[in-house]
């Protein structure tokens, strides 16, 4: 439900600006351009090589227009969550965050560049909230979409550029975990799922729902593991799913010492399993010592969740 | 004499699917439908094929096409890089194959999900379910993920059902690690093991230890081919290539070919085999020394009954009395091979065969005239023999 108390407040600074123009530090210098260009791997010429510069129509070094906000920012400030707002967007960020809108998270950025910035010019900000957005339901949690747009200009007031940018400023769905909070175990590793496509998502998606499956063909009958589209007999791409009895004996097997893969837990047994229907597939043998396991050993299936992930796991017959 | 492609090969049939925005199916199965309406279009059976080429972008294997289609034993399969470039590409590869006797039928296939799937215009990016990703997601849940876990699964297999021990295994071990010890360039230079040193190695994937494990190396190996005619004028004493053949058998799959009747029976191996010995009209008898691809000890028992050297089960007796070693009946891997020179993917062992041509080998045989190379065991694989120029 939308947030009446907080849409009421947020209303008037629509429209506003943040609060005086934003005047550059520096006016734009060679210096600061080549240190852009170094971290960027802007290998350009004309922002760089004065001579090369000169030979263009340019005339002479400019900037790279994508550094047109790096000219205002203001620096670094210290993280200090008592300091009062210092323009009407942190105003702003402050309403939402006594809300408890206290997530916030850059959505998407957005330039338009009139002219080139040349060494010596210096750069005037105004920045303006321009929209906020009804409530929204995201991944991350409701919120609103804050929407400010700055408009560059040099020291003539001639328009450079404008950069419109959006957060989302919302609720967290989990109150983020306190890093100070020692009795929380770190997530235990899982095994490696398979990836589900067209030829073999249904066989897990069975197996989710506890069943053992295997594929045969519609049009002759033959059953075949592990699946795939066609069937090797006579080619038809028809299919249906057909229960197995989960029944069968070992055809080889081996236990896994090294490496150690995290979720699996090494040593563990794997074998390939004769089913009794004729196809054959590989999964765990588990609950039997290591010495017992042999070839030809009668066992059976259950389907059941080792590592994270749910899989068919044989059992010696008893 | 030299040969053309001119009037050497032609199409004898086109298959295709839909084309839609939206296939609702794999690549895989894409590949599946063209592959076998063109194999209906030409009126020949699944099993006439037997060389496939596609491009190196496809998603699709072709060796997963040809379990799922049916077609069964391969002798050529080719990719072509560059992405559209190759369209033409894999018609030449066809053509040569055919023109050499390489294949007979060759099919040349391309599938996208080019819409709904991986679209070009989204540029690169992960995430992509292939036939690949698929095929080893029935293995990687378990924790059958590693080289030596899918060949430690034939080889117990192998063991059972030929009586073969790891004892047996250690002598593979033993013997390939002797000729590294006497050459300079090998990891384990003048590092000799024994049979019990290899028994109390710590176990990898049982029934394989650590001495069963080839390598894991930094290096690069290269070659130079040419015309017997041009070798002639050359500094080096040429390596005639006697023989050279692919191999792909029925119901084949990369390293996991478990489902057929005998997962032992690496049919891909006999393929190859066939291939070479009718080439160079030699027979395993006329095989002087062998670089046997020995990734894991086991699977070079393997090759010594593929190549013909013994019986199915006898290839632990015929390690045995340093019958691999120089002046044994067989000098296998005189360079140390993969468990103990170095591990190259096998083109380390192309130039130590061209060495036992030239007679420059650190472990020289006393006669190396014709000399067997081999490449990978539990995939499609391939081999070559070895001669002298006259």
């Amino acid at each position: 439900m939308p947030n009446a108390a907080l849409e009421e407040a947020f209303a008037p600074f629509v429209g506003q600006d943040f609060g005086p123009p934003e005047i550059a530090r520096d006016p734009v210098n060679e210096a600061m351009i080549r240190q852009w260009c170094d971290a960027m791997g802007d290998a350009n010429p004309i922002h760089w090589d004065a001579e090369a510069a000169a030979k263009t129509h340019h005339g002479g070094i400019v900037a790279p227009p994508t550094m047109l906000q790096a000219w205002i920012l203001p620096g670094v400030r210290l993280a200090d969550p008592d300091r009062p707002p210092s323009d009407k967007q942190e105003e702003l960020h402050a309403l939402f965050n006594q809300h408890g809108y206290t997530g916030v998270v850059a959505t998407d950025c957005e330039f338009e560049f009139e002219r080139y910035l040349r060494v010596g010019d210096r750069v005037t900000a105004k920045a303006t909230i321009e929209s906020i957005s009804e409530e929204k339901a995201t991944a991350l949690g409701i919120g609103y979409f804050v929407v400010t747009r700055t408009r560059f200009e040099n020291q003539d007031g001639e328009l450079v550029g404008s950069m419109v940018f959006r957060v989302l400023k919302f609720k967290p769905s989990q109150p983020p975990q306190q890093a100070s909070s020692g009795d929380a175990a770190p997530a235990k590793p899982q095994r490696i799922p398979a990836p589900r496509g067209h030829d073999n998502g249904w066989w897990w998606e069975a197996l989710d729902r506890g069943e053992l499956m295997i594929q045969k063909c519609s049009q002759c009958g033959t059953l075949r593991h592990p699946p795939r589209p066609m069937c090797h007999a006579c080619r038809s791409v028809d299919w249906e799913e057909q229960p197995s009895a989960g029944t069968g004996s070992v055809h080889s097997y081996v236990i896994m010492h090294h490496p150690p893969v995290p979720g699996y837990d090494f040593p563990v047994a794997v074998a390939l399993v004769d089913l009794d229907e004729g196809t054959r597939i590989v999964a765990n043998v588990v609950d039997c010592p290591f010495e017992d396991i042999h070839i030809g050993m009668k066992v059976e299936c259950s389907i059941e969740e080792l590592g994270g992930v749910k899989l068919p796991v044989f059992r010696a017959t008893s | 004499m030299s040969i053309t492609l001119k009037d050497q090969a032609a199409i004898v049939g086109i298959g295709q699917t839909e084309f839609s925005k939206n296939s609702g199916r794999s690549d895989l199965q894409l590949a599946c439908e063209a592959v076998s309406a063109a194999i209906d279009d030409a009126g020949i059976e699944p099993s006439d094929v037997d060389g496939m080429t596609t491009f190196s972008m496809d998603l699709t294997d072709d060796i997963e096409v040809a379990r799922a289609v049916g077609i069964g034993s391969l002798t050529f399969q080719s990719q072509i890089p560059h992405g559209g470039g190759a369209a033409l590409g894999v018609l030449h590869q066809a053509a040569m194959a055919v023109a050499t006797g390489a294949a007979k039928y060759v099919v040349c296939y391309r599938d996208l999900n080019g819409r709904s799937g991986q679209r070009y215009s989204e540029g690169v990016s992960g995430d992509l379910i292939t036939s690949d990703s698929i095929h080893w997601s029935w293995y990687i849940p378990s924790g059958l993920m590693t080289p030596t876990s899918w060949v430690a699964l034939v080889t117990q297999r192998y063991m059972h059902d030929t009586g073969t021990t790891s004892a047996d295994l250690a002598q593979v071990a033993v013997s390939t690690r002797k000729h590294a010890v006497t050459n300079p360039n090998a990891i384990f230079y003048e590092r000799p093991i024994t049979l019990e040193d290899h028994q109390g190695s710590r176990m990898i994937v049982d029934p394989l230890r650590l001495y069963d494990c080839c390598l894991e190396t930094d290096g690069a190996c290269a070659c130079i081919v040419t015309t017997p005619e041009r070798a002639r004028d050359l500094a080096q004493k040429p390596a005639l290539i006697r023989g050279v053949a692919q191999g792909s058998g029925a119901d084949q799959e990369s390293m996991t070919s478990f489902y057929r009747d005998d997962i032992t029976a690496l049919p891909e191996l006999g393929i190859v085999a066939n291939q070479i010995y009718a080439q160079s009209g030699l027979t395993p008898d006329d095989i002087d020394a062998a670089i046997l691809y020995d990734a894991f000890t086991s699977i070079v028992l393997f090759q010594l009954e593929a190549y013909g050297f013994c019986k199915r089960g006898e290839a632990k007796d015929f390690v045995k009395n340093g019958n691999i070693e120089v002046g044994g009946r067989l000098p296998v891997n005189t360079h140390g091979g993969q468990l103990s020179e170095a591990y190259i993917h096998g083109m380390n062992g192309v130039n130590e065969g061209v060495r036992l041509i030239r007679g420059t080998s650190v472990n020289q045989p006393e006669k190396s005239d014709h000399v067997l190379v081999t490449a990978g065991v539990g995939v499609p694989s391939s081999a070559m023999i070895l001669g002298k120029m006259d």
